[in-house]
């Protein structure tokens, strides 16, 4: 019976995957519960931004750059058609605060410190050092997880916020230094048309859901990851892929809420 | 055994999914006493341990540490007793991202408020303890085996805990630092005051310095005495044991089907 076995192979693998939903939200929840640790020693939740945020840094910096110089290009081939290059500064920035910024460095922060959580976790949990932290009294959701957790979620933000600096300067560089748009223009226009509110502040925001997103799923990962070399490679593997989808749906999620109707 | 027991296993049983791995065990450690569990690898040592530190809740059946029941005890009383133990594991589980000065430090920080000078002194006092006097800036990557294990065995007794729980201690070790260790093992045990339990397959080494022994085999235990009750012992399996004998009631080879109808030999 064919049809039985593979309708009983999806049906296995619907209840699997609404299992591991339902222990990603409890581990989540008492990752936001044990967080009391994380504040009250700060320098564990600084330790973690620097090796999480800070090595992520070259990587959003030039990726920021190289993002911004294209739109500057692409940009101008489309806004010189109707005459309106002088909108190229307003194009480069909207673009980057609202979209590129917080979406792209999320995926670029899921590939390099995502997989690195991921890894880091799972073996530290197959090597045992879960475990020897339990037996000794301290609570590893505690003292492992949760300052993970905040290192990526403070520093999503920053890091997007960086990539699209980067890309703003990138879009000056292509625009003005090298085709010769108006510098003037370029600076005043984009200074009137991107609203603090409207369009910094919901970047902030989409970056700081998407920081949520990626390290839960990298912390989940590794944490549930079975204790075997094959284990924590699949599941590094398995942070990279779900976290770029959930950045993705939820960017378009975030993005309906946000800039309806204008 | 005497009535002062610090834990008791009692007709503890356990399986991992249906397949059974501890089948009633019964089990009493004295306070004060060092005490070794023994058995062929797989048959469940570690996972009475595991049953001891609270980490597996029995399926029938319970451990009591300080007259507490492990399996009841909620997240925080769970905690507060493990405070208490110390537990070497098997294959050391230092923290690869700390060096071994912070390995040491880690409960010290974790559960107390000593300030960093004392910490540092408390540090020294124990890497002394197991002859690693020197090694606190490396990294565990930059130990050999038996180093890691020796760290790791400084790592548990760092809050001098009231129950020690070695996980095969001399695996790995040379003859000289294997002494040095089951040496170290009972005088911690006498000066702390505490009990010990040693998981070992070392049988010569460990009838050298415990009081008590039990002998596990697939799950159940089928003998246990003193050393000298043990080397005494009449019994075949003993006796097969203590003196690593090929022929007797422990089969070498795995339950696993015809060896010789799978190589093609006829009889
Ligand atoms: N997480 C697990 N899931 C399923 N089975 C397990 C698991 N851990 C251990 N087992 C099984 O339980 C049995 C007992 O394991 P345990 O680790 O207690 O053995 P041990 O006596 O400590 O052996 P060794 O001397 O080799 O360390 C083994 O047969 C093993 O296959
Ligand atoms: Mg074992």
């Amino acid at each position: 019976m064919p049809v039985a076995r593979s309708l009983r192979n999806i049906g296995h693998r619907v209840v699997n995957a609404v299992w591991r939903a339902g222990f990603a939200a409890r581990f989540f929840a008492m990752t936001l519960l044990y967080s009391g640790t994380s504040f009250r020693r700060f320098h564990l939740v600084v330790r973690e931004m620097f090796s999480s945020g800070v090595m992520s840094l070259i990587i959003i910096l030039v990726s920021g750059m190289f993002v911004g110089m294209v739109l500057g290009l692409q940009g101008y081939e489309t806004l010189k058609r109707y005459g309106s290059e002088s909108a190229l500064g307003t194009l480069v920035a909207l673009s980057l605060v609202r979209e590129l910024g917080p979406v792209l460095a999320a995926l670029l922060f899921a590939s390099r410190a995502g997989s690195a959580m991921t890894a880091e976790i799972g073996l530290m949990k197959a090597t045992e050092q879960i475990s020897a932290m339990e037996m000794m009294a301290v609570n590893p959701i505690a003292r492992v997880v949760a300052p993970r957790f905040w290192a990526g979620v403070i520093s999503m933000p920053l890091l997007s916020a960086m990539f699209s600096a980067m890309g703003v300067f990138g879009g000056y560089v292509v625009g003005v230094v090298l085709i010769g748009v108006d510098e003037g223009s370029f600076w005043s226009q984009m200074q009137s048309a991107v609203d603090f509110q409207h369009d910094v502040l919901n970047g902030v925001i989409k970056s700081f859901v998407f920081g949520v997103a990626v390290t839960v799923i990298a912390l989940f990962e590794g944490y549930d990851a079975p204790p075997t070399a094959e284990g924590v490679s699949g599941a590094t593997t398995r942070t990279v892929v779900q976290s770029s989808l959930a950045i993705l749906i939820l960017d378009f999620i975030l993005t309906a809420f946000m800039f309806r109707g204008d | 055994m005497s009535s002062q027991a610090l834990v008791e296993i009692s007709d503890v049983n356990f399986a991992y999914d249906s397949r059974p791995i501890l089948k009633g065990i019964n089990m009493t450690f004295p306070k004060g006493k060092l005490i070794a569990i023994m058995g062929l690898s797989g048959c469940g040592k570690t996972t009475i341990l595991r049953h001891i530190g609270g980490v597996l809740r029995p399926t029938r059946g319970y451990v009591k540490v300080d007259g507490q029941v492990m399996h009841e005890l909620d997240h925080d009383n769970l905690y507060r007793m493990r405070r208490k133990m110390g537990m070497l594991f098997q294959f050391g589980a230092l923290f690869t991202d700390m060096t071994v000065y912070d390995n040491v430090a880690f409960q010290m920080r974790e559960h107390t408020q000593l300030p960093e000078e004392i910490i540092h002194d408390m540090v020294m006092m124990k890497l002394h303890a197991v002859g690693l006097y020197g090694t606190q800036n490396l990294m565990p990557a930059e130990l050999s085996g038996g180093m890691a294990r020796r760290v790791a065995l400084a790592r548990t007794i760092a809050l001098d805990p009231m129950l020690i729980m070695y996980d095969e201690p001399f695996a790995g070790l040379d003859p000289i630092s294997l002494t040095v260790v089951g040496q170290l093992i009972r005088r911690l045990n006498d000066a702390l005051g505490a009990t010990s339990i040693v998981v070992t397959h070392d049988v010569q080494e460990s009838l050298k310095i415990v009081d008590y022994i039990y002998f596990v085999s697939d799950g159940a235990i089928i003998a246990e005495g003193t050393a000298d009750d043990i080397r005494a012992s009449g019994e075949a399996f003993v006796h097969q044991f203590v003196h690593g004998e090929m022929d007797g009631p422990i089969p070498f080879h795995y339950p696993g089907g015809n060896y010789k109808q799978d190589l093609g030999v006829r009889a």
